[in-house]
This record gives structure tokens, C-alpha cells and sequence, in this order.
């Protein structure tokens, strides 16, 4: 494993693996239904102490 | 675990620091080492002398929070103390005390002191009082809590007195040897098994926001530490070693561990006190639950690859300065998202800022977090970085976080839990809260706009050239020019350290369970103008 093979390998497979998994965590969030769970979700502070 | 093996643990923790004092090659580290064997016999003589648990194994387990709350207000007002110190050295150079007290030994101090001291502390406590409440579990792992606890405030004393006494492995803001480097590393690999245990045995299905945030900054802040800190010890019985890179390759590891620091340590691990404290004191939940996702995954995406924004103009490679710069000024959107969340959580119930100061201090916490992750994107700009770099514009910037940002929200999270973990039903004071939030945001105001001033002053003065080319000033030239700026620094920070020791005041009063006789701050008048 040399530089340029690590550099090649970040700069290609590795930037489109993390945009793909950026994406779909977005398109996850922002999936239809997701605005009820994200809803419930953010009430979880105030159910208790 | 049971109590035979952490006393085997402790005695041996004790057996090995006395052979550690006794092969010793160097004072510091002898020092350390019949500092470590104190604290192992006195873990030791804890662990003997200790009842059984009476402690109600159903409830949460909050006594190392009770601890970390005054653990934070001591180390912050120790920090701010040696802050002071350190600028009134600046100001007049006669006040370096030689050879403990020199600026170079206390700057390490105060940088140490007031971000992993105060808000190291400030994240233990408060992620371990988040994280039992969010996921509806007691904190995994029994005793590792206080253990956690417990070494880290050894972690603390250790590089603590380690920099006075003049040891350090010349990296900012990772001063420590390589033998406190270990111990962190050990503390800090327990901390993640208490913090990943209890989100694993949650009885709320879902993971809160809160938590991921705390989460990514153990887990970055882990991985940060164990590579920026290898090195090569001289001997095992001595303080001294070598880091494992060198040249371009070690600056960049530096800073981006240095500018990772910032952005786990000192922001996405108090956005997780954020986002659990705000809508907790507000008493609504957050504005956006989805965008506080976006925010987090987008966050942490854009962070790890903005330290070389510090290197600007060096040796290293013009893409990877490229590369910096355009995080950074990327890294603005989820920033201000972040920000706009927390104050529209607010919505709806605005005069809470009027009546409510723990409130107010926490909707100044996000203003100069909207503030300096304006700063810092435009200072990444080559352009402008070659004005501000190296000058007192840069200290001004980690001040309007650190002081406005990382201070504000801190203070008012040990205000919300005070009266909870001690069971009053108030505070000592909110009036004095009131007090402390205005001693603090003038001596923060005070602090940046001064530190403006001189480092574009100074800025100019470097490359200010004449006609035929040469320097226009000579460098004692622009150091006499900004003596005036760094009194009035000194006086500033006064100002937040005053502010500090009303909330010393404020918090030990509760703590015995004082109430103040004043006046509620509501009662102005609660007609609409």
C-alpha cells in the first residue's frame, strides 16, 4: 500500500462512499412519515425527569 | 465487576507506580509516580472501607454528576484565574516568575485548564446525567462511572503540575508526556464503555439526538488523542519522548487533531448539552427535530477535514490548504443550522429571555456560536488568513468561542442541574445569575473587540512596506503598539472571572441549601407593553 494508492483509492471510492451514505442519511430524515417519528422523537427530554 | 478484583486492580496500579518512583530517571517523573501510587492507596483504602451498595440499582446513577458539576465550576474558575495570569504576563513581561511560573508554562496551563479541566468536566457530567435520562437506563458498567471520573481529574493534576514543573511534548493543546497520554487513553476507552453501554441497554427505542452528538465526540476525541500523541518514549522510566512524525507530516497531524479538538471536543460535544439543556430549560421541545440530524451528520462530515486551514502558507501541499479552506467556509451552513434550531426552540416563548437568565446566558451561548462559526470560515479564506494568521485576531476568534460559546452554554447547564442533583427545589440566587451573564458577555464583547483591534493592527504593521520595498516596522515595534490592547485583555478577563466567582458563590450556597430573599426577576411586569 503506497500514498498514491491510498490517495487514489480516498479521493474515488472513499468520496463517493461517504456521499452515498451522507445522502441516505438525509433521504432517511427526510422520508415520508419521518416528520411524525422525528416529531416524537424530539419530545423524548421533557417525559420524565 | 466485584470488589476483589478492583482492589486487586488498585494495589496493583499502586505496586506499579512504586516501581515506576523507583527506577525513575528524571524529577517530574518520580513526581508523578508517588502521585499516581497516592491516588492508587487512596482508591485502594476507598475500595476497603466502602459499605455495600445501598445505592437503588433501578435509579440513575448520579453521583459522579453531583461531583462533575462542582469538578466544572472549580476547574473553570482555576482556568480563568491562569487566564488572567497569562495575560497580564503579556501585558508586563516582568510578572514571569521563573522557572515554574514563565508564560510558557502557564499558557498550557490556562489552555489545558479551561478546555479539559472546565469543559472536559462540564461533558462528563452532563453526557452522563444526558444519556441516563434520554435512554431511560442507570449508566452501564457500575463503578467504571466513578473510575471514569476519578481518572480524569488524575489526568488533570498530572498534566497539570507536569507543565509547571516544565515537562511537554511541544504539541498545542496536547502538551502532556507520553505516560499521561497513556493514562488519558484508559480513562478515556472507559468513558466510551459507560457511554456506549448505557445507549445499548436503552429502554427508549430511540437514540436522542443529545446522545450522538456526546457519542461522536468521545469517539472522534479518542481517535484524535491515540494518533496525535504517538510517540516514542526515551525509556519507560523517563518523561521524555519523541513523536513518531515529523516535519509537514507532524503539522498536519497537529492540527488536524489540534482543529478537531475544536470541533468535537469544544463543539459537537456541548451542541449535544445543547440540544438536551435548551429545550429542557425552554420546556419545549427542539424546533427541528430533523434538522438537528442534518445538522449532526452534516457537521461531522465537514469538521474532520478543515484543520489545514491552520497551515496556510507553509510547507504543506497547496491542495491540502485548498482542501481546508473550503471545509471550513462549508462547514458555516450546518453551523448556523445548528444555531437557528436552538434559538427557535425559543419560538413561542421569547420572553423567557427576559425573565428567565439561565435562558438568556444559554440564547448568548448560541449568538456566539453563530458568531465565531462566522469568524472562523472567513479566516480560513487564504486571503484573509494572511492578514489574521498569527496574530491576536486568531486569539480573539478561540475566545468568542471558547468564553461565549463553550462558557455560556456550560454555565447554564450547571445552573439547570444544581438545584436538580442536590434536591432544592431553586437556586440560591437567580438574580445573581443575572449577574454573572452580564460580567461575562462584557468581558467577552470586551475581549474580542480588543483582540480585533490589535491583531489587525498588528496584522498591518507586518506588512506594512515602503516605497523601495523594505519593513516599515520593526516586530518590538508592534509589540510596544499593542501593550494598551493587552491591559485591557487582562481587565476582561477580570470581568469573566468575576462573573466565574458569583457562580462559585451562587453554587455552593444551593448546594448547603440557601435561598436568597429577592425579588423574582418575573415580577417586572408580565402585562404586554
Amino acid at each position: 500500500m503506497t500514498y498514491d494508492s491510498l490517495r487514489q483509492a480516498a479521493d474515488s471510492w472513499g468520496l463517493l462512499y461517504m456521499l452515498i451514505i451522507f445522502l441516505g442519511v438525509v433521504a432517511y430524515t427526510f422520508r415520508p412519515g419521518g416528520r411524525k417519528s422525528a416529531d416524537d422523537a424530539a419530545t423524548i427530554p421533557l417525559k420524565e425527569d | 465487576m466485584s470488589k476483589a478484583i478492583e482492589l486487586s486492580l488498585a494495589t496493583f496500579a499502586a505496586l506499579l507506580a512504586l516501581f515506576m518512583a523507583a527506577g525513575a530517571e528524571d524529577a517530574v517523573y518520580e513526581f508523578h509516580a508517588y502521585l499516581f501510587f497516592i491516588v492508587a492507596v487512596l482508591t485502594a483504602f476507598w475500595l476497603i472501607g466502602r459499605e455495600t451498595a445501598t445505592d437503588d440499582l433501578d435509579s440513575y446513577m448520579d453521583g459522579p454528576v453531583r461531583l462533575g458539576v462542582l469538578a466544572t465550576v472549580f476547574w473553570g474558575v482555576v482556568g480563568f484565574l491562569v487566564g488572567v495570569v497569562a495575560a497580564a504576563q503579556l501585558a508586563w513581561p516582568d510578572l514571569n516568575i521563573e522557572p515554574w511560573f514563565n508564560f510558557g508554562r502557564i499558557r498550557p496551563l490556562h489552555t489545558s485548564a479551561v478546555v479539559f479541566a472546565f469543559g472536559g468536566n462540564a461533558l462528563l457530567c452532563t453526557s452522563f446525567y444526558v444519556v441516563q435520562r434520554t435512554c431511560r437506563a442507570r449508566l452501564f458498567g457500575g463503578d467504571l462511572a466513578w473510575f471514569v471520573f476519578w481518572g480524569y481529574q488524575t489526568f488533570i493534576v498530572l498534566a497539570a503540575t507536569g507543565y509547571l514543573l516544565g515537562n511537554s511534548q511541544s504539541k498545542e493543546y496536547a502538551e502532556p508526556e507520553w505516560y499521561i497520554d497513556l493514562w488519558l487513553t484508559i480513562v478515556w476507552v472507559a468513558y466510551l464503555l459507560v457511554f456506549l453501554g448505557t445507549i445499548l441497554k436503552r429502554k427508549e427505542p430511540h437514540i436522542y439526538v443529545a446522545n450522538w452528538f456526546y457519542l461522536s465526540f468521545i469517539v472522534t476525541v479518542a481517535m484524535l488523542h491515540v494518533v496525535n500523541a504517538l510517540a516514542i518514549p526515551v525509556s519507560l522510566t523517563g518523561s521524555k519522548s519523541y513523536s513518531l512524525f515529523s516535519g509537514v507530516q507532524d503539522a498536519l497531524t497537529q492540527w488536524w487533531y489540534g482543529h478537531n479538538a475544536v470541533g468535537f471536543f469544544l463543539t459537537a460535544g456541548f451542541l449535544g448539552m445543547m440540544y438536551y439543556f435548551v429545550p429542557k430549560q425552554a420546556e419545549r421541545p427542539v424546533y427541528s427535530y430533523r434538522l438537528s440530524i442534518v445538522h449532526f451528520w452534516s457537521l461531522i462530515f465537514l469538521y474532520i477535514w478543515a484543520g489545514p486551514h491552520h497551515l496556510h502558507y507553509t510547507a504543506l501541499p497547496d491542495w491540502a490548504q485548498t482542501l481546508g479552506m473550503v471545509f471550513s467556509v462549508m462547514l458555516w451552513m450546518p453551523s448556523w443550522g445548528g444555531m437557528i434550531n436552538g434559538l427557535m426552540t425559543l419560538s413561542g416563548a421569547w420572553d423567557k429571555i427576559r425573565t428567565d437568565p439561565i435562558i438568556r446566558m444559554m440564547v448568548m451561548a448560541l449568538a456566539f456560536y453563530g458568531m465565531s462559526t462566522f469568524e472562523g470560515p472567513m479566516m480560513s479564506i487564504k486571503s484573509v488568513n494572511a492578514l489574521s494568521h498569527y496574530t491576536d485576531w486568531t486569539i480573539g476568534h478561540v475566545h468568542s468561542g471558547a468564553l461565549g460559546w463553550v462558557g455560556m452554554i456550560s454555565f447554564g447547564a450547571v445552573y439547570f442541574l444544581v438545584p436538580r442533583l442536590y434536591g432544592r427545589p431553586r437556586l440560591y440566587s437567580l438574580r445573581m445569575v443575572n449577574w454573572h451573564f452580564w460580567l461575562a458577555t462584557l468581558g467577552i464583547a470586551v475581549y474580542a473587540g480588543v483582540m480585533w483591534v490589535s491583531g489587525i493592527m498588528q496584522g498591518l504593521m507586518w506588512r506594512e512596506y515602503d516605497p523601495e520595498g523594505f519593513l516599515v516596522y520593526s516586530f518590538a515595534e508592534t509589540v510596544d503598539a499593542m501593550h494598551p490592547f493587552y491591559v485591557a485583555r487582562m481587565l476582561a478577563g477580570l470581568l469573566y472571572l468575576s462573573g466565574g466567582l458569583v457562580m462559585v458563590y451562587n453554587v455552593a450556597m444551593t448546594v448547603l441549601g440557601r435561598e436568597r430573599a429577592e425579588q423574582p426577576i418575573a415580577a417586572v411586569s408580565t402585562q404586554p407593553a
